[in-house]
């Protein structure tokens, strides 16, 4: 096959721009191991309500600063709805949802998950900067998706408190 | 004359319509997003509204599209009539009948899944057999063109397939490798939990079937398209195809890279190992490379057309090309747009920046600058060329026709760039409002839902020109004989070069193996996993 001399150049330029999309790609899963959240774990959703972790809901903030969010989304809420966390800390999400499938997305942020029931869904972000988030369900669950919504504050926090509410 | 004329026109008429009535829902979601007050606005009826426009525009709208010029653009380019043609109208009624089922179950509030329908929210199981009886259809219409496909090979030994019936044997077998996926979540799963056979099915499974389909729907929607790029538009434009072989390079590319690719729409899901989603991501991005090879063929065939007219500078040839013919104009203007909406994708599609805008107004934004104004707006363009050929009639309203596809494109402009500027603020997509209990930050969204909304209105505007020329064409054109279709022919005919990319059966076998590497072991460890499964869920 012969191929025009500037259709060749192009070609090889188009190729040049794929390697360096994979390159980038590879370098920040690897490099800085940025992960979309993957984790696998299965919960019966049938049980989410009497589950010893789910059914209560909330933070933790743990010993060496960093803090565990245990959340449920449902129709149309999230459990807790005001949530603290400490700035400038590994912040671990949970989340699940007793009947059908929610999104959480902390905006401004890259905080964003999809929530399945049957599944834990969780991810690790660190928040620098102080002050109040909005949380939205970013995947379509019924007539009141629009409405379901928390909110995220991020604040400066003593080691071992708690701040579920 | 056209043989299948009528069966062309039938698929078409639908298409036509189901696009007119989408756009009008569309006027509606677009501006309720800007929170103005409409009569009988309700959540109800926008949720309603948005999974009726879903489904119309990317599924009924494309799909009878497709079938309709794939009729023609085979029966021309073959110069043979089509074989089989009573399988061809019987497929026609069962893609028709599934349609009604799925408009009624939708009309009547009982299927506010959106069009993605993803279990556990469960629609009346008229929603899901209407779907299936349409990608029964549709099979349909593979089968006859594959048929006649076959015969023509048997009665022209050796001759080179056309490049246009290659294009559309790449579409067809995109779409038989894309719908096993979604007939395998529709038929084993939905049908059965819908009807309340069985009790529960498993989300995630459901979401890795629909998006094996999901994605490798694209390039169906896209590679009819391409085949008018490469071999109707620079023969409307009055040249050349600048290269026969790498169109052809390029239709294989897609059916080997359109499918295993699915989990880049499944970054954000629980339940998906990372490694897998990594391996997809890999894939998709070389998809990027047979549209980058597009770009300049395309583009070089068009400076073919303008240094033909006479041109000499470098740039001048543009001025040559016929940007006042509705058809040229939509294909130049559908092209921009999808090279601007193209570096969106690969945004999309990269594993860690995916997280910024996944499931935001950003993604609305990138699809109706792809489907919804790549292959759309050429679909448009390509009608006007054809209806008034397979009617014998003249086009009606032609000075309507002829700003149509620029308002179009003013249209979409400010609609998808306020889309993803709303989406990396954080607007999510398919609410109905975003009042978020009196947020001050989703306050700052209702500027980009304002420019959206224009930008909807000017597209609402430009929708309705184009079908009141459809109509008008069709109903008062002046009866008049037109001069036949044709293909524009390469600058170099291919002769006897690599013959290797006509061998669909190898290219298939291709595929196949890519897929089982992309997806059997992921689904295999999914279904061994201990998972539990959820009861159906209806909450609008
Ligand atoms: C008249 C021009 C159009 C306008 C004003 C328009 C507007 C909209 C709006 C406002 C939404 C709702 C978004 C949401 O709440 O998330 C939407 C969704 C959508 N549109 Fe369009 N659109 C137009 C044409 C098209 C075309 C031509 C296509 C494809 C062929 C298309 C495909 C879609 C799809 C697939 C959805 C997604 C539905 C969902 O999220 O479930 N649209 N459109
Ligand atoms: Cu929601
Ligand atoms: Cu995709």
């Amino acid at each position: 096959m012969n191929v025009d001399f500037y259709e060749k150049i192009w070609m090889w330029a188009a190729l040049g721009i794929i390697v360096v999309f994979l390159a980038s790609i590879g370098f920040t899963t690897f490099g800085m191991a940025v992960q979309p959240p993957s984790h696998v774990e299965m919960i019966d959703p049938e049980t989410v309500r009497t589950d010893p972790e789910f059914s209560q809901p909330g933070v933790t903030v743990h010993e060496d600063g960093s803090a565990t969010v245990v959340v449920q989304a449902m129709l149309f809420a999230f459990l807790p709805n005001e949530i603290h966390v400490p700035r400038g800390q590994p912040v671990t999400f949970r989340l699940t949802s007793p009947d059908v499938i929610h999104g959480f997305q902390i905006v401004g942020t890259n905080g964003n998950t999809m929530v399945v029931p049957g599944y834990v869904s969780q991810f690790t972000t660190t928040f620098s900067r102080a002050g109040e988030y909005l949380i939205v369900c970013n995947e379509y669950c019924g007539l009141g998706h629009h409405n379901m919504s928390a909110k995220l504050i991020v604040e400066d926090m003593a080691s071992g408190t708690g701040g579920a509410r | 004359m056209i043989e299948s004329r009528r069966l062309a026109l039938a698929n078409i008429w639908v298409a036509i319509s189901a696009f007119g009535v989408a756009a009008a829902m569309a006027l509606m979601q677009a501006l309720s997003r800007a929170d103005l007050d409409l009569p009988w606005r309700s959540e109800r009826m926008y949720y309603l509204s948005v999974t009726a426009h879903g489904v119309l525009m990317a599924i009924v709208f494309t799909t009878f599209f497709i079938m309709g010029l794939g009729y023609v653009v085979t029966e021309k380019s073959l110069r043979r009539p089509i074989t089989m043609k009573k399988i061809a109208w019987g497929s026609f009624w069962v893609a028709m009948i599934g349609t009604l089922m799925v408009a009624w179950a939708i009309l009547w509030g009982k299927a506010s899944v959106l069009y993605t329908f993803y279990p556990p929210l469960k629609a009346h199981p008229l929603f899901y057999i209407g779907a299936a009886l349409l990608v029964i259809g549709s099979w349909g219409w593979c089968w006859v063109i594959v048929d006649t496909y076959l015969r023509w090979k048997r009665e022209n030994a050796g001759a080179r397939t056309p490049l246009p019936v290659h294009g559309y044997l790449a579409t067809i077998i995109v779409w038989i490798l894309a719908t096993i996926g979604v007939a395998a979540e529709v038929l084993l799963m939905l049908i059965p939990w819908s009807m309340g056979i069985t009790e529960k099915v498993d989300p995630i499974m459901a979401r890795i079937l629909f998006w094996w389909f999901g994605h490798p729907l694209v390039y169906f929607w896209l590679l009819p398209a391409y085949v008018v790029w490469y071999t109707m538009a620079p023969k409307v434009a009055g040249g050349k195809l600048f290269s026969d072989p790498l169109a052809r390079l390029v239709f294989v590319l897609f059916i080997l890279l359109s499918t295993p690719v699915g989990f880049h729409h499944q970054f954000m899901d629980p339940g998906v190992e990372a490694g897998w989603k990594l391996f997809h991501t890999f894939n998709t991005m070389w998809i990027l490379f047979p549209s980058f090879i597009t770009a300049f063929t395309v583009i070089a065939s068009f400076e073919v057309a303008g240094r033909l007219k006479g041109a000499t500078g470098w740039f001048d040839w543009l001025e040559e090309l016929p940007w006042g013919n509705p058809t040229f104009s939509s294909v130049a203007l559908a092209m921009i747009m999808f090279a601007v909406g193209g570096f969106g994708g690969a945004i999309n599609a990269s594993f860690g920046m995916n997280a910024m805008i996944h499931n935001t107004a950003w993604v609305q934004g990138h699809f109706h600058m792809t489907v919804g104004t790549a292959v759309a707006l050429t679909f448009m363009g390509i009608s006007y060329y054809l209806l008034p050929k397979l009617l014998g009639r003249e086009l009606e309203l032609s000075l309507l026709a002829r700003i149509q596809p620029y308002l179009w494109f003013a249209g979409m402009l400010l609609f998808a760039v306020a889309n993803h500027l709303t989406g990396l603020a954080g607007m999510p997509r398919r609410i109905y409002q975003f009042e978020y209990a009196g947020s001050q930050i989703a306050d700052q969204w209702i500027s980009g839902t304002g420019i959206s909304a224009l930008g909807g209105v000017l597209l609402f505007v430009s929708a309705a020109c184009f079908v009141a020329v459809m109509f008008a064409t069709g109903l008062a054109g002046k009866k008049q004989e037109q001069p036949a279709i044709e293909f524009a022919e390469p600058l170099e005919e291919p002769g006897d070069k690599v013959r290797i990319l006509d061998r669909m059966g190898l290219w298939v076998a291709l595929a196949a193996v890519l897929i089982v590497a992309a997806y059997a072991v992921p689904i295999i460890q999914h279904l061994s996993a201990e998972t539990f499964g959820s009861r159906g869920f209806s909450p609008f």
